[in-house]
């Protein structure tokens, strides 16, 4: 550990060095997580294939194949759970535990860090949609319309329900954000659509709903997996109202230690 | 250039002065302690110099670097090692994945379990959970990321609070060794003995303000003040009379516990006795020159004399 004056050999080799090793470490942190398995893939399959196999449903969605109206809304489940959930308590303890504070000391700088968490999300979420389409095929989901316009829809998910566990993680307690999010979670199941259609809720919890998240993206879901593909204008517009404000308030307040 | 210099340091948070005009330097291969009470300003010292706060006042360069600065910085990261006082790990990461993690951030790391023999966690310790592991275990963990890349600056914050004494050992031990390979350790302890065992040189901080700083040795040799002569006799002997006798002034310090101001010359020993002596005064304890660090410390910071 002689001073040296170092010669560092390729800064972006370096830079996508530290990337490569830090996305793997926070994908294999989540999926060794038994809570993280079980709200990422756990419960996704558990509401398809109940519900799907369960005659339960209204009857003007089990008229059709019900997986065709459960298979969509579950996608979006599982990013909300992956990227509001999973990363809003994962990030939480992370800056209890000063491994946020810590981690600003390397070289390997908050942009990059901000990056892997995406990637690793990114990853997961890639896990879920390939375990979930394959599951529900297997009950016998048809999908059609627009595969790319759903990605596109996921995406544009995945950064609004990142922004809100992030703006819970960077700005509550670790314990609290725990709660929070498993709250919101339950709350944002049974409003945003994925489940329950929204036609079955009470006008005024219906008006409530269509503001939200989750029932945005699971509408853009449902109709970009419909036979015509197309998706409502007002879902896009309430899902990218979230997806700028919700980050943007988390950057705003996020605290680092 | 100081690989460590601070000069007139002052840090606030809001209306509180945590630092109030620090100033020291610290050198490659040299390891400086800044000790002090809780709450002294030690934490916020480092942090400075770490580049989690801004100085309010005065300026602070690590290695000619500007740590507060955005573009230094880059230049400085890759330089030090950091120990906070607690935490830092990903709790559910297991010690080899931490320590190959962080290894993956430095562009000529030390090998990750060399590292993490050195500072003696093999076996089951490498291979449990951060937040299973005790807490003597967690600080060497730490110590671990904080050597891994190779830093020419080590900025350790109490890095053997709350350490079994295996776990010191073995961690003054690494500490020496960071030293005798050149690099500059600053460490904060509110633990004499610690900055006694470990130092080669010791800040004193109290309230935010440098009250003495030097090698352990030469704190405990004092100055005139310090260097005074102690002796406990029974309470309340008349110390003016004593003090004309002896040409200094004596003070009670605490119930029959006094300290006469002045060096301690054979001289000066007799004529205290024998003042004594005359009184029929017994005498319980007596000592002269050196003090432990203990001594200065508590005298320093306004702790019993």
């Amino acid at each position: 550990m002689t001073p040296r004056v170092h010669s560092v050999r390729n800064p972006d080799a370096m830079y996508s060095g530290r990337m490569v090793a830090q996305v793997g470490a926070e994908v294999r942190m989540r999926l060794r997580h038994g809570e993280t398995l079980l709200l990422a893939l756990g419960i996704p399959v558990i509401l398809l294939v109940f519900f799907s196999t369960v005659d339960v449903l209204p009857t003007d969605v089990a008229a059709d194949d019900p997986v065709d109206f459960l298979a969509p809304g579950i996608l979006a489940l599982a990013v909300m759970s992956t990227a509001m959930v999973s990363l809003g308590i994962a990030t939480g303890f992370e800056r209890q535990y000063l491994v946020l504070k810590r981690l600003g000391t390397t070289p390997l700088g908050r942009p990059a860090l901000l990056a892997a968490k995406t990637a690793a999300v990114l990853v997961v979420e890639v896990v879920q949609v390939v375990v979930l389409v394959v599951v529900a095929r297997l009950l016998g989901w048809s999908p059609d319309g627009r595969p790319l316009v759903a990605a596109a829809a996921l995406l544009l998910g995945t950064v609004a329900f990142a922004g809100l566990g992030l703006l819970m993680a960077g700005t509550l307690k670790a314990e609290v954000t725990l709660a929070a999010a498993n709250g919101l979670y339950l709350v944002l199941l049974l409003l945003g659509g994925m489940v329950v259609p929204l036609a079955e809720l009470p006008a005024p919890l219906r008006a409530v709903a269509r503001v939200l998240p989750a029932a945005a993206l699971s509408d853009a879901m449902h109709g970009a997996l419909s036979a015509a593909g197309t998706v409502p204008g007002r879902a896009w517009a309430v899902l990218a109202a979230w997806a700028v404000l919700a980050p943007l308030a988390a950057a705003r307040t996020f605290k680092w230690e | 250039m100081p690989a460590i210099d601070v000069a007139s340091l002052v840090v606030r948070y809001g209306d509180v002065v945590a630092v109030d005009g620090v100033s020291f330097t610290a050198e490659a291969g040299e390891i400086v302690a800044l000790l002090g009470p809780n709450g002294a300003g030690k934490t916020s010292t480092v942090e400075t110099l770490e580049g989690y706060r801004r100085p309010a006042g005065g300026t602070v360069r690590v290695l000619g670097l500007d740590p507060a600065a955005a573009a230094d910085r880059r230049a400085l990261l890759p330089r030090i090692g950091v120990m906070l006082q607690r935490g830092g790990v990903y709790p559910s990461m297991h010690a080899v994945d931490a320590v190959r993690l962080f290894a993956s951030y430095y562009a000529d790391p030390l090998d990750p379990a060399d590292v993490l023999a050195r500072v003696g966690l093999t076996g089951r310790a490498a291979r449990t959970p951060w937040r299973r592991l005790s807490g003597g275990e967690q600080q060497r963990l730490a110590l671990a990321l904080a050597l891994v890349g190779r830093p020419a600056v080590a900025f350790l914050d109490e890095p053997t609070a709350g350490v079994d004494p295996h776990g010191r050992v073995a961690i003054r031990s690494v500490v020496r060794s960071l030293r005798d390979e050149g690099v500059c350790v600053l460490l904060t302890t509110h633990e004499l003995e610690e900055a006694e065992r470990v130092a080669d040189r010791v800040v004193i901080v109290d309230h935010g303000r440098v009250v003495a700083a030097g090698t352990p040795a030469s704190l405990m040799a004092g100055d005139a003040r310090g260097n005074g002569v102690r002796f406990g006799a029974p309470p309340a002997i008349d110390v003016a009379a004593l003090g004309a006798r002896l040409g200094a002034p004596v003070v009670e310090v605490q119930p029959g516990e006094y300290r006469v101001e002045a060096a301690s010359t054979p001289q000066l020993v007799a004529d205290l006795t024998a003042w004594l002596a005359e009184r029929d005064l017994p005498l319980a304890d007596l000592r002269a020159g050196r003090h432990t660090l203990e001594d200065v410390f508590l005298r320093l910071t306004g702790g019993p004399s």
